[in-house]
């Protein structure tokens, strides 16, 4: 086995040229593919974080009473799915809106009496913060005595939650598009490498070689040119990441936005796609070629 | 010779490139363990009669059995097999120029799938039979046309073959390195495979024993002249 890799690199280098070429096109889409799904990773975590924050305010009716108010807070102590529960009094929420609105004082400066009402601002747990859970806890919520409106950031969070599917559709999508070209440049530049051995190989069949015998050393190649263009374009991605993370990490607040680069696991698949890569236009080639 | 004992059986065997007649209506029964000489001379058909036998052309008519293999019938998967029959000495040698003379030989024990310490020992006897040991790193291209055949020599014997085809086996040869090579085939004859010579070479079939036939262009002649 050991001999048929030393073989399998030295061979390698025989074609250098046209080696190369399947080396650096699994590198690329290697790199532009998982360049793409670093982003998205990274975005997930930003979004989940956002959703972590995502809180629902309930406001009451003008005239409750602290004991009514007593009562819906453990009314919705009971529901399962909130996890923090702080009430917002409207002296509380009038001076935070007068904070934010310093430039239209004026505004603020006429008002006889605070036109807010009171609210308690609920936070979910990790689990409930889908849109769906959301809005069965709000229409619960609104259910409840002393409770006028209900409101999060439902539209948002939908549209957000559906313009990052539609990513992660198209990110499949274009991975796959990479894949399959992939295969395709492989598989042609294969083929040309085999046509460069046709000689080789017909004297190898003159003398008994089985098929599979022909075929065993290009496999392994074509595998170890897909672990070595996965490998560097894994790299490539780790480098081109920690270069601009640390631009970004002097303007951007750390906590903010750390960007984290791929599991181990990950970076297994992916490698393993690369080698896949080799493999599947190694089989294709090859069919074609034997065939002859 | 009785028909049971023929190892390689031709009938009424038509060989056409194209539109040109290679060989004509050629029968011929080759017995198990016979050693044979096929003369004629340049362009007769010597080679093409070899290379029906191992497939490397397809018959353009009639029937060849080869250890009983019927070449007609016989599927993709299995042609390793009927090659691996055979020891072949192409005439012009077909050795890999990618690989060295080690490699090369080596290669035929490789296919047979046999242990890396086994096939090391086995090749380099033989190419110190074949007196070519001091040269197991060079590449084909840095031989002689001697060397090669050697070298060629070798790897056709060393999968130890039933039937060895040698195609003008020494026509890069003097006298030395020719007897060197026949007495191989000598040595692999007495063990008991067939041996079939192609060759125009007429010292070597003049003083012989064994059955020498002619072909003249594309046809067998009955009467083999001296
Ligand atoms: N691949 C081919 N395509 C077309 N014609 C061929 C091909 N191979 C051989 N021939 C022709 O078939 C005839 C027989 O060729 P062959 O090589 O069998 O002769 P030979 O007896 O081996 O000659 P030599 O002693 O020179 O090797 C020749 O006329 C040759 O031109
Ligand atoms: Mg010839």
């Amino acid at each position: 086995m050991f001999y048929y890799v030393r073989r399998a690199i030295k061979d390698i280098f025989e074609n250098r040229f046209l080696n190369s070429v399947t080396v650096i096109t699994i590198t690329l889409s290697v790199l532009i593919v998982s360049a793409f799904g670093l982003f998205f990773v990274n975005a997930r975590d930003l979004f989940d974080s956002w959703k972590n924050g995502v809180r629902i305010m309930i406001y009451l009716e003008p005239e409750t009473s602290e004991i009514q108010r007593l009562d819906t807070r453990s009314r919705l102590q009971a529901i399962s799915g909130i996890q923090n529960i702080r009430f917002v009094s409207k002296e509380e929420a009038l001076d935070l809106m007068r904070e934010r609105m310093k430039r239209q004082q004026s505004l603020m400066e006429n008002l006889r009496e605070n036109p807010l009402p009171d609210a308690f601002e609920v936070s979910l747990s990790r689990d409930s913060n889908s849109p769906e859970v959301m809005e069965f806890l709000a229409q619960r919520i609104e259910g409840l005595s002393s409770v006028s409106d209900v409101e999060y950031g439902q539209q948002w969070f939908e549209r957000f939650s559906n313009i990052f599917n539609l990513f992660k559709l198209a990110g499949y999508v274009v991975g796959g598009m990479f894949f399959i070209a992939t295969v395709f440049i492989t598989a042609n530049t294969i083929r040309m490498v085999l046509y460069a051995r046709r000689e080789e190989i017909h004297i190898m069949r003159l003398i008994g070689a089985t098929d599979n015998f022909i075929r065993f050393p290009y496999y392994l190649e074509s595998m170890l040119q897909g672990f070595v263009g996965g490998g560097i374009g894994l790299g490539a991605l780790y480098a081109v990441m920690m270069i601009l993370g640390s631009r970004f990490e002097q303007t951007l607040s750390a906590e903010m936005l750390t960007i984290r680069f791929f599991s181990p696991t990950t970076c297994f698949f992916i490698i393993g796609c690369g080698m896949l890569t080799g493999l599947l236009g190694c089989l294709f080639s090859l069919k074609q070629f034997l065939k002859e | 010779m009785t028909e049971n004992s023929s190892i390689i059986r031709m009938f009424r065997v038509n060989k056409r490139y194209g539109s040109k007649k290679a060989l004509e209506d050629i029968s011929l029964d080759i017995a198990k363990n016979e050693f044979l000489f096929i003369s004629g001379p340049s362009g007769a058909g010597k080679s093409t009669l070899l290379k029906l036998l191992y497939l490397a052309e397809p018959v353009s008519e009639g029937q060849i059995l080869v250890d009983g293999l019927n070449l007609s019938r016989i599927s993709r998967r299995r042609v390793p097999l009927l090659r691996r029959k055979f020891g072949i000495i192409f005439q012009d040698y077909k050795l890999i120029p990618t690989r060295t003379v080690f490699q090369n030989v080596a290669l035929v024990l490789e296919t047979r799938g046999i242990k890396r310490s086994l096939i090391e020992k086995r090749v380099k006897s033989l190419l110190r039979v074949v007196d070519m040991d001091d040269r197991l790193t060079a590449y084909p291209a840095s031989l002689s046309g001697g060397e090669q055949q050697r070298v060629a020599v070798a790897r056709a014997v060393a999968g130890d073959p039933q039937i060895i085809l040698a195609d003008e086996p020494t026509g890069s040869l003097d006298e030395d390195s020719a007897a060197i090579i026949f007495k191989l085939f000598h040595r692999f004859h007495l063990s008991g495979a067939t041996v079939v010579v192609a060759t125009h070479d007429k010292t070597l079939t003049s003083n012989t024993s064994s059955r020498v036939i002619q072909i003249r262009k594309g046809r067998l002649d009955e009467q083999p002249d001296c």
